[in-house]
């Protein structure tokens, strides 16, 4: 033993200890993450608990078994509950009863011992809403246009309701959401023309007819819409809540009736998929909590791609000259160890420094310059998509040098010279021989930059991501690609409905959904890029010999 | 030939190009850094630069005239004069529009004919109260608008009066006043007067309906209890609460609540045993009212507040000024919006200090004697003076006097606080709210943040470099390198996230099996180990010891489980039950539920990765040649690894921990989340605090561009890059030499 001890091994053992932590750690957050942002699209079980209160009331619970812990009987000693003294832990269970509209919490704490009887009833229904969130109980009656008809009609009625609720929404965001820009667009020209003085009464006579004609049509679509709402809201659900209470559900609302304890295995995994295509493909609902998250991924990627647009080149001439030109001297010194920097300094450094000086400052002056006509309220002088691309890009431009240039010392110099020996110039050397052969550091470099870039999120909260933006950066109004335009992320999403969010707990399992998206998004990122890495390096190691 | 030449031509210019166009693209990412050290710079210098007083306009004033106070609009473009003779003057001071500067552009009677005015008192927000010979009294302000009618922005100025045009009827009796004091607000304007006859009288107009569009009132007379033979200055607080009467060297405060009882009296401790004593010369009210100014005759102000004591609430002296050396100070003129005051002296000493920061930020002479009016324009950006027949007006360039280094960085005594303190409070509900930049809390809230992170992070992260770097074998140390430094490539929003909304309860239910997670880890491992040499032989043959840290995986998780199922028992036995109220009551710590231990956790997490990975690559890229003489000398695997290896590698491992501080002090999204983000003062494991970095990320958004706020977050961002930049530059001066060192060896 002691022998044992002298020799070190407890102390390698104990080093091994650390690495398996580390490894545990690691998978064990990857396993936390996919197991409960999965589990939110896996239809759950509806429950039906009787059970007896303390004040020896009997009542009803219905919904989903949310949460479960044990908690010490001590801590509910002021429940003055009629437990056996024994136990010493007991089990309560958090219910998610939803019914937003009849009690004001949509979450119960219920005491496994006060249940009488558990039940998985197969009329039990959840039916997901656009408002007030889910509702859980018995389908009593539907109502077609006033006459009670039999249940079988459901999938029809819920089928003709989102035909219709697609063509409000076409109606609002694209044909009223274009008239809208066309007449503001028609009122800044006014106004640019007036700033300007070259006003002349044809042109307001001719903007002015415009604007009149957009509004004719903006009446038309007007009416559309009201008749759409009309017959949208023509029937009607009964359904009756766990306490006995009837509530009529208008069936424009509704978005899924779904009888979870009546699907089968394969049922429920058609019905996972939808739910995950349609978190994927939709727009949030109430306040982010609910619905999809489109946009946030919309913006992610239209940010990113902006973004690798301006670091791929910068990235790959600041280390072709770090490589290649660069002289051994105080300058290349200086020049690497403000590479290191820049990959070192914090990231909400960037976010202040692209909000002043992009921002404030660049984007004050493109104001002045050039959109006097919307002045005060700021064009570019506000955050924004274009600013935080900018700044994305100054902050990831580390991660793109270093790994080109990695690249570029692993390219054998017997290919530069042999290039060099038949005529070629410098550049051309590198345009046709050097740069093919690092591509793949260079992707690899770019596929970092843009898994870093899809994370970050300090500095995005000062320069452009916003919890709710009302339109894409990208849309069917000229000139489509709107730069100004604040976007949503979905890092920010994350943060914002797991902690500025109203109803924290019920938006808990979408910000694991999202936080599973978006980790599913970095590392299959990084696994390509270290998997494009290390194929190269075999590769280059072959060139060597 | 000749194209060939051409082309070849072309070619050269082609090679230039490229060689100018990259050498620009390799500068620029140094331009980038300078660009972004120089504009945190450009945006925090305002802040520390020191004041400047320039003469702006002056021009001369009709020799009849005898002014007895000034004033000057908004925008600094019309001043006006009130003069013995009861005419209030106004002059342009730029030239514009029909007028040049120093024109009188209008001029009117304020007193009835044949009165002269005795005496202006500037009650504040630009109220001017006039006695008149007839003993008659009345309020006025004079007002300005911008007109536009030319298409050239016109200042139009105008005489209001707030409280009617009617004499006010203080005294009951008609008697003069020497003294007067005023302030009013919607519902009620009060006097507090000195008549001639010795009464200190107190006199309330009641609004009947709103004084804001109505100058309709009721009257009310008051006698104040207090019998004193001459007063030198009345002063009353703008939200009518106290009155201040300095009569010699005694301060009498009263209520003004229903019956103006005395409330206290300061009798400052004044220089009295040197050979001439010291005595009170002026009184002012600092802005919000809640602190006093007096001035003595030996050049000192002293800075008073209500201060709760064991005693209740009493008056006591904060802080002193230096506003001359040995002339008194006649008068003190206080801002209407910040905390700062003007004092002068008989012979024209002007002094400018700021209370809160304790801050002397100008002394010096503008003109010859004391200047008979004296005003500080509504911006505080100027200042325009009346003194030997002439009208002078300054440019004050004073931005941010509430920021000085030693504000930032020290103790302050804030007004309604008890003693001095370090706070961080920068924005609150209220309108006449004081900003309290302490970077003391935050700062520290960073390195406290920091640590926790590093005391978890490092022991982890260096053994495990170790393992891998030393004893992993090649085939398992591939597939276990990337999958640590996976964990770099995590979003610290996910992070953040689940340390927050997962971790932190846990935590707080479970907190007695985190402590046994201490023990029973190692002890676990231990066991395995010892088991695992117990072991026969053959079997050993067969799970070979590089094969430690997957054997040990099991053996950590059911130590965990073991943790966690004994938790509630240990709670039970040990806390009564609940570990929390035990701490809260029986240890009297605060506990937050996201606490230095929950960030601690969380940013380990983040900062292990970036350790590891640096320190791996240093002890594994020891030369081998090293470890094989070792080896060959006797010395086991341990040995060599700790007095060969790890001695070798030392500079490398120690840039990697500072890599690793350098990631955790600029970390934003994980204490965002993970943390209560309370800016205190408290090393305890049980509670939050506020870094630099979130708190630039939570105050930023709302900041006001160009404000003493907006550039003290820069000044932190400034602090955060420094700080980044010393610890990377550092760790990267240690791994280049290391680098140098490895290849000589």
């Amino acid at each position: 033993m002691n022998n044992w001890f002298k020799s070190g091994a407890p102390w390698v053992w104990l080093s091994a200890g650390g690495v398996s932590i580390s490894l545990i750690s690691v998978l064990g957050l990857l396993w936390l993450i996919a197991s409960r942002g999965l589990s939110y699209f896996w239809p759950a079980d509806l429950y039906q608990f009787e059970m007896t209160a303390a004040d020896g009331k009997n009542l009803t619970v219905i919904g989903e078994i949310y949460d479960r812990e044990s908690i010490p009987v001590a801590q509910l000693a002021h429940l003055e509950l009629n437990i056996d003294p024994i136990t010493k832990t007991i089990e309560r269970l958090l219910i998610k009863t939803g019914n937003r509209e009849l009690v004001s919490l949509d979450f119960r704490w219920i005491l496994v011992p006060q249940i009488n009887e558990t039940l998985l009833p197969e009329a039990l229904v959840v039916i997901e809403r656009r408002t007030n969130g889910n509702f859980y109980g018995y389908i009593d009656d539907i109502i077609l246009d006033g006459q009670s008809v039999s249940l079988d009609k459901m999938p029809e009625l819920l089928a003709r309701v989102s035909a219709f609720q697609k063509q409000i929404a076409r109606l609002q965001s694209s044909d009223i959401g274009a008239i809208n820009y066309q007449i503001e667009r028609a009122r800044l020209q006014e106004r640019k023309h007036k700033l300007d003085g070259t006003l002349t009464d044809e042109l307001q006579k001719e903007i002015s007819s415009n604007v009149s004609k957009l509004q004719a049509e903006y009446q038309v679509l007007e009416r559309q819409l009201l008749v759409l709402r009309e017959q949208v809201a023509r029937d009607q659900i009964v359904v009756r809540a766990m306490d006995g209470q009837k509530v009529n559900i208008n069936l424009a609302d509704v978005l899924q009736v779904t009888f979870n304890n009546q699907l089968s295995f394969f049922g429920k995994l058609k019905l996972f998929f939808s739910q995950v295509a349609a978190f994927v493909t939709d727009d949030p609902r109430e306040a982010n909590t609910e619905g999809g998250v489109f946009p946030a991924i919309f913006g992610t990627v239209l940010m990113v791609l902006l973004m690798t647009v301006i670091v791929s080149p910068l990235g790959v001439m600041a280390a072709i000259y770090l490589h290649e030109y660069a002289g051994n001297n105080a300058l290349t010194k200086l020049l690497r160890i403000a590479v290191i920097n820049l990959a070192g300094v914090p990231s909400i450094v960037y976010g202040v420094f692209g909000l002043g000086f992009f921002v404030y400052m660049v984007g004050g002056s493109l104001d002045q310059l050039f959109y006097q006509e919307t002045l005060p309220s700021p064009t570019f002088g506000t955050p924004g998509v274009m600013w935080s691309a900018i700044t994305l890009a100054i902050l990831t431009l580390p991660v793109v040098i270093v790994s080109t240039e990695e690249g570029l010392s692993r390219i054998p110099s017997a290919m530069r010279h042999g290039s060099l020996a038949l005529g070629a110039t410098k550049a051309e050397t590198l345009w046709r021989i050097i740069l093919p052969i690092a591509s793949p550091a260079i992707m690899t470099g770019i596929i970092l930059a843009i898994a870093r870039a899809a994370g970050e999120v300090a500095p995005l909260m000062l320069v452009g991501v916003v919890k709710m933006a009302p339109n894409l950066p990208l849309d069917g109004n000229f000139p489509f690609l709107h730069l100004d335009r604040k976007f949503m992320h979905l890092g920010f999403h994350i943060y914002d409905v797991g902690f500025q969010s109203p109803n924290v707990e019920a938006a808990r399992p979408l910000v694991y959904a999202t936080a599973l998206l978006l980790v599913s998004i970095i590392v299959a990122l990084n696994m390509t890029a270290v998997s494009i890495r290390n194929r190269l390096r075999e590769k280059y190691r072959l060139l060597e010999h | 030939m000749a194209i060939a030449s051409k082309s070849a031509n072309a070619r050269k210019v082609k090679n230039s190009l490229a060689k100018w166009i990259i050498s620009l693209g390799g500068i620029s990412v140094l331009f980038t850094l300078v660009l972004i050290f120089m504009y945190l710079l450009y945006v925090i210098k305002p802040i520390f630069e020191s004041v400047k007083v320039t003469p702006d306009t002056q021009f001369a004033i009709a020799e009849s005239e005898q002014v007895l106070a000034t004033g000057v609009d908004e925008l600094k473009e019309v001043a006006y004069t009130i003069t013995a003779q009861g005419m209030i003057n106004f002059y342009q001071l730029v030239d514009g529009g029909r007028y040049q500067a120093g024109d009188k552009i209008l001029s009117q009677q304020l007193v009835a004919d044949g009165e002269k005015l005795t005496q202006v008192v500037d009650v504040g927000q630009e109220q001017k109260l006039l006695l008149d010979s007839g003993g008659h009294i009345q309020l006025v302000v004079p007002s300005f608008s911008a007109s536009f009618d030319t298409g050239e922005r016109l200042i139009k100025p105008s005489v209001h009066y707030p409280l009617g045009r009617a004499y006010l009827p203080i005294d009951e009796s008609n008697m003069p006043l020497s003294k007067l004091g005023f302030a009013m607000d919607d519902e009620k304007a009060i006097f507090v007067g000195f008549s001639h006859d010795q009464r200190l009288i107190k006199t309330t107009l009641f609004a009947e309906d709103d004084f804001s569009y109505d100058s309709a009132y009721q009257v009310q007379y008051q006698v104040v209890d207090y019998a004193v033979n001459a007063v030198d200055d009345i002063l009353l607080t703008p939200d009518l609460a106290m009155a201040f009467i300095r009569h010699s060297d005694q301060v009498a405060v009263f209520s003004l609540d229903e019956d103006a009882e005395l409330k206290a009296t300061i009798i400052p401790q004044l220089e009295q045993n040197s050979s001439s004593q010291s005595r009170l010369t002026s009184m002012a009210l600092l802005s919000g009212g809640s602190s006093l100014l007096l001035g003595d005759d030996r050049g000192n102000v002293s800075q008073w507040f209500e201060v709760a004591t064991d005693k209740g609430r009493a008056f006591k002296e904060i802080r002193r000024f230096k506003a001359s050396d040995h002339e008194p100070v006649v008068a003190i003129y206080t801002e209407q919006y910040r905390k700062s005051f003007y004092t002068q002296t008989p012979s024209g000493e002007i002094g400018l200090f700021y209370t809160t920061s304790a801050a002397d930020l100008w002394r010096g002479t503008l003109h010859q004697g004391k200047a008979q009016a004296f005003a500080i324009a509504p911006r505080s950006d100027a200042l325009i003076l009346y003194s030997e027949k002439k009208l002078a007006t300054f440019t004050v360039d004073n931005e941010h006097p509430e920021v000085t280094w030693q504000a930032l960085w020290q103790e302050v005594w804030y007004e309604g606080y008890p003693e001095p303190d370090f706070i961080w409070q920068s924005t609150s509900g209220t309108d006449d709210f004081e900003a309290k930049f302490s970077l003391v809390p935050i700062s520290f809230g960073t390195i406290k943040a920091a640590m926790y992170a590093m005391m978890f992070a490092v022991p982890i992260a260096l053994t495990a470099a170790i393992y891998t770097a030393y004893f992993m074998t090649p085939g398992l140390r591939r597939k276990v390198k990337p999958t640590i430094e996976l964990m770099e490539a995590l979003p610290t929003v996910i992070l953040g996230f689940l340390a927050g909304l997962w971790l932190a309860p846990i935590i707080e239910v479970y907190l007695p099996a985190i402590v046994l997670l201490l023990v029973f880890i190692p002890l676990s491992v231990f066991t395995t180990a010892l088991a695992w040499h117990k072991l026969p032989r053959n079997y050993k043959a067969r799970i070979p010891e590089t094969w430690a840290p997957i054997i040990l995986i099991p053996a950590i998780a059911i130590a965990a489980y073991a943790a966690f199922t004994l938790s509630p028992v240990l709670e039970l036995h040990l806390f009564a039950g609940d570990v929390r109220q035990f701490i809260t009551n029986d240890l009297g710590i605060d506990f937050d539920q996201r606490n230095a231990l929950v960030v601690g956790i969380a940013m380990g997490f983040a900062v292990i990765p970036t350790i590891f990975s640096m320190a791996e690559d240093a002890i594994f890229s020891v030369p081998k040649h090293l470890t094989s003489g070792s080896l060959a000398l006797g010395a086991t695997q341990w040995q060599t690894l700790v007095k060969v290896v790890l001695l070798t590698a030392s500079p490398g491992i120690f840039s990697a921990v500072m890599m690793g501080l350098g990631r955790a002090v600029g970390e934003t999204m994980i204490v965002l989340m993970a943390t209560g983000n309370t800016p205190i003062l408290d090393w305890s494991i049980f509670q939050g605090m506020r870094t630099l970095a979130a708190n630039i990320a939570v105050e930023m958004p709302e900041s006001e561009v160009g404000s003493s706020h907006y550039r003290i977050l820069f000044l932190a961002a400034f602090v955060l890059f420094v700080f980044t930049f010393v610890f990377n530059t550092l760790a990267e001066f240690v791994r280049q030499r290391l680098r140098e060192k490895y290849s000589s060896l």
